[in-house]
Formats: C-alpha cells, structure tokens, sequence
C-alpha cells in the first residue's frame, strides 16, 4: 500500500511531536513510531528543562551559553548553541502556554532548580536554571504535546517500524514501514521526511534507556552514504539504581543529595571542589568508578550510595516522589530514610546523524545538505553537546531544534511537487526480512544480543584504551559473523516482536563498530571520551568532530572542525 | 528460583479458541514479571506477545491481569506472588494476540473529553501565574501514564450493558484540565461531563484506585468531579439535579474522602 502524506515524522517522541505541532499548523503532517505514540522514551524524562529564566535567582543566557560549552569539553558547536539558549525562555513559556503544569515558586513564577554543571558567573557557583514538573517532566510535556498533536489533526501510525529510507534521484521521498499488528509493508510516500527517533542505550548491558531505545535508524542513513558524528561519545548518567540501571535523576542532587563512599564520605569534594556533586555527568561517573576500584564502594562492592536522608520527608515526596517509588519498587527501600545504591548507566548519545541548525542532514564536511531529509533529538548531532551533555539540555534541544525542523519542513514543502513514481520500495525490504524468516540456521538472536551487550560494557564505556577497544572490535565484528547465521524462529505476521527484534540486532552490532572504530581513532580524552592511555585533552589534533563513513572493510574515518565562537578552549576543572 | 507462569495464549490466524500455555522460568526473587516474560520470549517460546517499552512503569505499555489483578509486569517482582503466576491481557478491551490488547477504544475515549488546555485570553510574553496551591490538586492527576489498568478493572467498564461509559482513565485526565487554575472552559467542561456515560458512569466502586500503578487516587479525583458539577449547578440553580450524589451502597458518598 502506498500512503501519501507531505510531511512525514518517524518518533513520536518530544523531538517528533514538537516537529508535528510546528509543521501541522499549514501542512498535513503524519507521524510513525515503533512504539504506541505515548510510550515514548521521552516520557521517562524526569529531571527537566533548562533556560536562563531567572525565576529563582539571577541568570543570563551566557552563562548558559558558557556552560553548555564548558560541559561538551568545548567540541559543542557554539553557533548553534548559542541559538538554543538564546531561544530557551520562548520554548519553555510555549510549553506553559500549552498548558503544561510546571512546578511553580511561591509567586506563581515557573519553579527552577540545580543541576549538574549550571553556574552562575562562568563557572563560580551552582545555578537553578532547570525548569520541572516534579521529577516526571519529560512524561507531562510528552503527554501535553501529544494532545496538541492530536488536536491539530496530525495523523499516527503507531506500532510500525521503518525498516527503510526511500530515495528518489539523490532525495528522500519517504520510507518503508513494517505494521506490527499486520506483519504488511506500507511506502508512506512524503515531501519531506523527519527523523527523530531517539538514542541507542540499548547497545549496552546497563542503561536507564528504554527497550526500544536500538538506534536501528542512525544505521539505515549510515548504509545510505550519510556520516554519523562523534559516535564516541556516549554519555554515563553517574547514578544508575544498582544494580538494574533505571536512572534516578540529576534533581536527586539538584534537590541536595549527596554521593558517599563505604566510609560515608561525601567523596566528589575531592574530585570537583567547587561545585562538588553538581559537577558535569563525566566527571562523576569517573569519581564514582574511581572510588569503586578503589575498594572505597559500598561493601568492597560495584557502586556507591546516593543519600537524600538529610532532605525530609516532605521535599522527597512533593519533588522526588518517582525516584523514591522506584527505590521502593525494585529495592524495597525507602530513600527518606535509607541511601540509594546507584552505580553508573549508559544513558545517552551526544553523537548521532549530523544536521545544520535548522535539522537539515548535512551529507559531508562541507556544507552540502541530504535533498529532503531532517534529522532532530537524540538521533541528530547539530552539535550542541559536544563531547558531554549538560543535564536538561536535551529536552530543551528537542524543543528547540524539532520546532526549527518543523518550520523549516513546512516552509520547504510549499515548492516541492516531485515524487517517486514506478518503483516499488517494498520489494527489497520484503527480500532482506524473507532472507531472515527463509533461513535455518544455529543462532539465536537473543545469545548474540547479550554478548554484545557485554562487549560494549566491557570494552567501551567509561574507561577506555587502546588494546580494549581493538579487543572490543574483533569481539563485535565476531558477533557479526555470527548474526549472519541467525535464524528467526517466529514466523507469524501479527506481533512478530521475534522477527523485529532480530532486525534491530543487525543494525546495533554495526552501530557497535562505528562507535568502537570512532572511540579508536580518537587518541586523546575529552568529555565522555575517556582514553586511560591518553589521558590529555588534545586541542591540537583533535579539536574535531569525527565522521564516520560506510565503507567496505569497516568504518571510514574523517574530521571536521568544530565552530567555535565566544569561548576558546580551556582547562576544564568544575 | 523456578517460576511456574500460566499464559494466556491467543493467536487469531491459527487458534479458534483462546487457551493457557505453562511455562517454566528461572528467575530471582527481585526480577520484574517482565524479566520472565521476556526470558519466554527469548530462551523459550519466540511466538509470546506482550508490549512493553521503558521497563520501569512510567509509559504505561505493559498492562496486564497478573493474578487477577490490573497490574505493569515491569512493576511486578517475583517475590511478590511466589512461585505461580497466571499472566491474562487487560479484560475489557478487545485481545489482538496473546497479552496484546486493542488500546483504540481506550484512546478514543481519553479524546473524547478534550483532553488540552483551552485558553481564549491570548498568553502574556511570559508565563501565566499559577501558584504552588493552584498547582497542588493536580500533582496526583498528572502521573497518569495512560495504562489502562483502571480502565479495565471497573466494574462499570466491564459491564456489557454500560460498556459506552468513558472510564475511569479519561476522567482522570478531564479532572485534570477541568482543575487547572489556567483553564477557561470549565463551563463547557461541566457540561460535558456530566452525563450518564461520563462522570455520572461512575459508581464509586474503588477499583480503579486499588489498581493504579501510579498511587493515583482515581475514584476521589472523580468525586470531584461530582462535587464540583453538583455545586455549579445548586449555585447557578438551574433546575433539578439529574443525579443525586449516591454511591452503590446508596449512602451518599461522593468517593472524595474515604479511601475505600
Ligand atoms: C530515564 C531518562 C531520563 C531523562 N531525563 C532527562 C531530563 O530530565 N532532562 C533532559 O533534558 N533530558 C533527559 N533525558 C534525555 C532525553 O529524555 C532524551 O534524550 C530524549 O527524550 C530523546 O527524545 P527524542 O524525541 O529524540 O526520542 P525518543 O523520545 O526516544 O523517541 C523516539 C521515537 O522514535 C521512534 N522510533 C525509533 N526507531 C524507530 C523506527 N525504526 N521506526 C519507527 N519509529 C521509531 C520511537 O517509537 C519513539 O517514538 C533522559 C533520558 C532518560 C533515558
Ligand atoms: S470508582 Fe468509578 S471508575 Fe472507579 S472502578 Fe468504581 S465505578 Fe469504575
Ligand atoms: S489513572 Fe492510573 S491506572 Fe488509570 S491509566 Fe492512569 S496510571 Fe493507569
Ligand atoms: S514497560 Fe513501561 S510501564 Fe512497564
């Protein structure tokens, strides 16, 4: 079947549905997700969003700006920064128009509160710069835009994958999408078309992301000749719950929670005198690690202890009522009282599909565009987190950069008319999943999952080296081999989560490997990126996005420079 | 431990009739229901189907009748219902495959109530003023994930005869608008909700507020509601009240205070 729409959106997460609201308004908008549209993973966003408001206490979109830089170890683009923080206060009094309820001040004002690496006066002491709904933010605005959605009449297509990106003559001109309850492949035919489909978390063992957090898109513009970008840096949030990784907020220690050793000491003193357990997510996660092989975690143990007991009872349930539903659900503990075991969790993509500041997919290192396609959230790298992501800025960047692409799309469509006629895009994605449903053989995608859940665990997260990442990168290319003999044991058309699942696979283990061949390449340490044999930041080799291309034997890799502006390279110490 | 797990099964291209299929899972006393359920589907039996997305109860995929009760399987450890489990889909609305249940009446209803805020004044430059008291009554309201779980075990919902009843799940979303400080339809609203398919449905059976997953106290935020159409209508006294405020038990509850 053949749907025709002008605008297409694959997620329906807060980048997909900012973009439906924005694009909706003159154009017919359609958008599909894998999930149902409210399962979203952006719904288990809990801690907020930033902008220099001023609510609380003075604050200046410079000094967001600043640490917005300072927090991706000066690899953010500062062009495009600089038009998110700038654009903060409008995306979030927008929100509140629409009738999200923000948590509010005594006088009526948007409530704000600290988080991780937000100062006041360049870097001197910690800022309220997040606004929030309690500790379930990213759940209200998720559900809030839905509605708008809703009411403006964007059509969804729930439960159905996109298997595939339709290009006609160079430009993209829609996808292919598998219907879960049917099993039957649809061509929805577009003008223009949107990705925003979220992170990878899923690649690794521990990770606060979702289950349908697998990135198989980022893999389909890689097949397709696009780069992806600082792949290597993948964010690990410090206080996963120990040991099932389910995130406990930053606002845990917005709100005042302190992280203690096996001596109960408040250990980040030593690590980031000034602003201490508000230091960017990095450095926690590596004082943390740190401490643990030490033999300073709790027990002798893998983790350490997040303790909200001096906070009261009333702060913990008004603001922080998730968090301690959580620690009482898994745990059976009760956080007014008891410290949180929390370890660190993978929890989030700086790196992804490159896009300009209007989510255009930029094709190369040179300025030249993708004809119709759009990237924006999680999947897209505008750059603005650089090397390492600020707390609450991702939500701010979907709010900013999908509203931009939806304007951008709607603007655009206006002068388009052409569209594929002839061919039928179907057909070779009923081949590949025939060749996977046709085959025998003695895999089972759920063996090989783990292992690579493990080997990425391993061999590329917090700490990284040289003989660890090529170890990493045998392992995986390994499990390729092997995925090559897997077999799909369901063969049913309605609800084959079988078939999918092992569909995703084969677009993790590559993504593993640009992620692996990227991590290599870059012989320094920056941000997330941390090299144990080349501790040093290197400014002047690697002051640089890194590109990865498909190419035949593995990843091809190239650089390109980073924009900066404002704020030239510095130490970086919080 | 081993986990003796009954699951419902149904597969409309092959199976004329549902039927349960037992399996047998090692599992720790702390794993989710969803850790067993997804060791089925992976070591085990790859045809399973059941929904699931963050894994830890806030996007409301995973709704399900674990023991007889509305329940999230990622909610639900080990521990807390021993060695037996028999895991059904969410009664109520119709079963696509196996746990997988259609949601589409679920979601049409939650629409039906307008479910956004409707301003007509045009928004200042900057925030509109609400206070921490305005905001208050709503914090309960707005963990609703969307699961369904309310829906499905209220009697009222369940019944054949009063199956056009909207259900617990969009009252809650329509309390949640009808009791925002910025809203400007709450005339509208009223109307729209007090219907014998709509609020009036209700007939303050608790089981909504027993299920919810979120602690939401469903059945007195519908009170509420009750009260409020009651008020608006004895102060504008607009003619005869079409529903005396009487629980099943006939004594006059509203379901606002007690916890039932
Ligand atoms: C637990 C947690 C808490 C967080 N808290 C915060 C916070 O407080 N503040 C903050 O700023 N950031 C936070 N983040 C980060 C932020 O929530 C995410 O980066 C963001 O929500 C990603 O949104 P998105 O719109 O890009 O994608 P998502 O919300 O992940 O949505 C992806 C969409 O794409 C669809 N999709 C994916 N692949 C396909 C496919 N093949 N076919 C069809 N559809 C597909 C999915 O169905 C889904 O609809 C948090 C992240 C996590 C995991
Ligand atoms: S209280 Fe009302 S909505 Fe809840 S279960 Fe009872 S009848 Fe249904
Ligand atoms: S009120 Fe509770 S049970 Fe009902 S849909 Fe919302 S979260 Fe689920
Ligand atoms: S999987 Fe999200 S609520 Fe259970």
């Amino acid at each position: 079947m053949v749907l025709d729409h002008e605008i297409l959106i694959v997620g329906a997460g807060l980048a997909g549905l900012r973009a439906a609201v924005e694009a909706s308004e003159t154009a017919d908008v359609a958008v599909v997700s894998k999930v149902l549209p409210t399962r979203s993973h952006s719904g288990a966003a809990q801690g907020g969003i930033t902008a220099a408001l001023g609510n609380e206490e003075e604050d200046q979109w410079e000094w967001h700006f600043f640490d917005t830089v300072k927090g991706g170890d000066y690899l953010g683009d500062q062009d495009v920064i600089e038009i998110m923080v700038k654009d903060a206060p409008r995306a979030i009094y927008e929100l509140e128009h629409m009738g999200v309820p923000f948590s509010r001040t005594r006088d009526g004002r948007i409530a704000q509160r600290n988080f991780g690496g937000h100062t006041k006066g360049y870097g001197r002491e910690p800022v309220k710069r997040a606004c929030y709904v309690a500790d379930h933010t990213g759940r209200v605005v998720l559900d809030t835009l839905y509605d708008q959605a809703i009411g403006r009449h964007v059509r969804f297509y729930g439960e159905c994958y996109v298997l595939s990106l339709v290009f006609d003559d160079g430009r993209c001109c829609g996808v292919v999408t598998y219907d879960l309850a049917t099993g039957g492949l649809h061509f929805l035919r577009a003008k223009v078309v949107l990705l925003a489909t979220g992170g990878c978390g899923k690649i690794y063992r521990t990770t606060s992301n979702g289950f349908s957090t697998t990135g198989e898109i980022l893999n389909l513009t890689f097949k397709e000749g696009i780069p992806l970008q600082d792949m290597e840096f993948i964010q690990f949030h410090p206080t996963g719950l120990f040991p099932l990784g389910i995130l406990v907020s930053e606002a845990a220690r917005g709100e005042g929670g302190i992280l203690r050793n096996d001596a109960g000491e408040p250990f980040m003193e030593r690590y980031a005198p000034s602003i201490k357990d508000l230091a960017a997510r990095d450095v926690v996660s590596r004082a943390i690690l740190t401490e643990v092989r030490a033999g300073r975690g709790i027990g002798g143990k893998g983790y350490v202890h997040l303790d909200l007991t001096h906070l009261g009872e009333r702060k913990i349930t008004e603001k922080l009522w998730e968090i301690t539903s959580f620690a009482r659900i898994y745990l059976g503990l009760d956080a007014v009282s008891q410290p949180i075991p929390v370890a660190p969790t993978c929890h989030y993509l700086m790196g992804g599909i490159p896009t300009d500041g209007d989510g255009r997919v930029r094709a190369d290192q040179t300025a030249r565009t993708v004809p119709g396609l759009y990237a924006a959230g999680e999947c897209a790298c505008v750059s603005i987190h650089g090397a390492n992501r600020l707390g609450c800025n991702s939500l701010l960047d979907l709010l900013v950069f999908g509203r931009r692409s939806g304007k951008a799309m709607k603007d655009e469509v206006a002068g388009v008319k052409t569209l594929l006629t002839g061919r039928d895009p179907t057909k070779p994605v009923r081949e590949r999943l025939a060749a996977l449903t046709d085959r025998e053989g003695p895999e089972k995608a759920h063996a090989i999952r783990l292992e690579m859940q493990i080997v990425m665990t391993d061999y590329g997260s917090v700490f990284r080296t040289e003989g660890a990442l090529r170890q990493g990168i045998d392992a995986i290319l390994a499990l390729k081999e092997r995925f090559s003999r897997v077999m799909v044991t369901n063969r049913g058309t309605s609800f084959n989560y079988d078939l999918m699942e092992t569909v995703e696979l084969g677009h993790q283990l590559d993504l593993c490997e640009v992620i692996l061949v990227s991590a290599l390449n870059r012989r320094e340490s920056r941000g997330a990126h941390f090299r144990e044999d080349l501790p040093q930041r290197d400014d002047q080799n690697y002051l640089r996005h890194t590109l990865a291309f498909c190419a035949t034997g593995g990843p091809r890799i190239a650089y390109k420079p980073v924009v900066l502006g404002r704020f030239q390279p510095a130490v970086r110490a919080y | 431990m081993l986990v003796r797990l009954k699951v419902f099964r149904f597969d409309p291209e092959k199976d004329g009739d549902p039927y349960y299929q037992d399996y047998e899972v090692q599992a720790e006393p702390t794993d989710r229901l969803l850790d067993c359920l997804n060791r089925i589907r992976w070591e085990q039996d790859p045809t399973l189907a059941f929904r699931m997305s963050c894994g830890h109860g806030v996007c409301g995929s995973d709704g399900m009748r674990i023991n007889g009760v509305c329940g999230l399987a990622c909610q639900k450890l080990v521990e807390s219902f021993g060695l037996e489990v028999r895991v059904e889909p969410l009664p109520v609305f119709p079963v696509i495959k196996d746990l997988v249940v259609d949601l589409e009446p679920f979601f049409q209803r939650y629409h039906s109530i307008k479910p956004y805020l409707i301003a007509l004044s045009s928004p200042p430059g900057h925030e509109r003023r609400q206070s921490p008291e305005d905001i208050r009554p709503l914090e309960d309201a707005i963990r609703c994930i969307l699961c369904a779980c309310c829906t499905s075990s209220c009697p009222v919902s369940q019944d054949p005869q009063t199956a056009d009843y909207v259900g617990p799940a969009a009252l809650v979303r329509a309390f949640r608008y009808l009791f925002d400080s910025r809203d400007e339809s709450t005339s509208e609203r009223i109307a729209m909700l007090d219907r014998q398919d709509r609020v009036w449905g209700c007939r303050t059976l608790w089981k909504c507020t027993e299920v919810c997953p979120k602690e939401i106290p469903v059945t007195k935020l519908i009170g509420h509601i009750k009260r409020r159409i009651y008020e608006t209508k004895r102060e504008s006294n607009e003619g005869e009240i079409r529903h005396a405020p009487k629980d099943e038990a006939g004594n006059g509850s509203w379901g606002e205070d007690s916890e039932g």
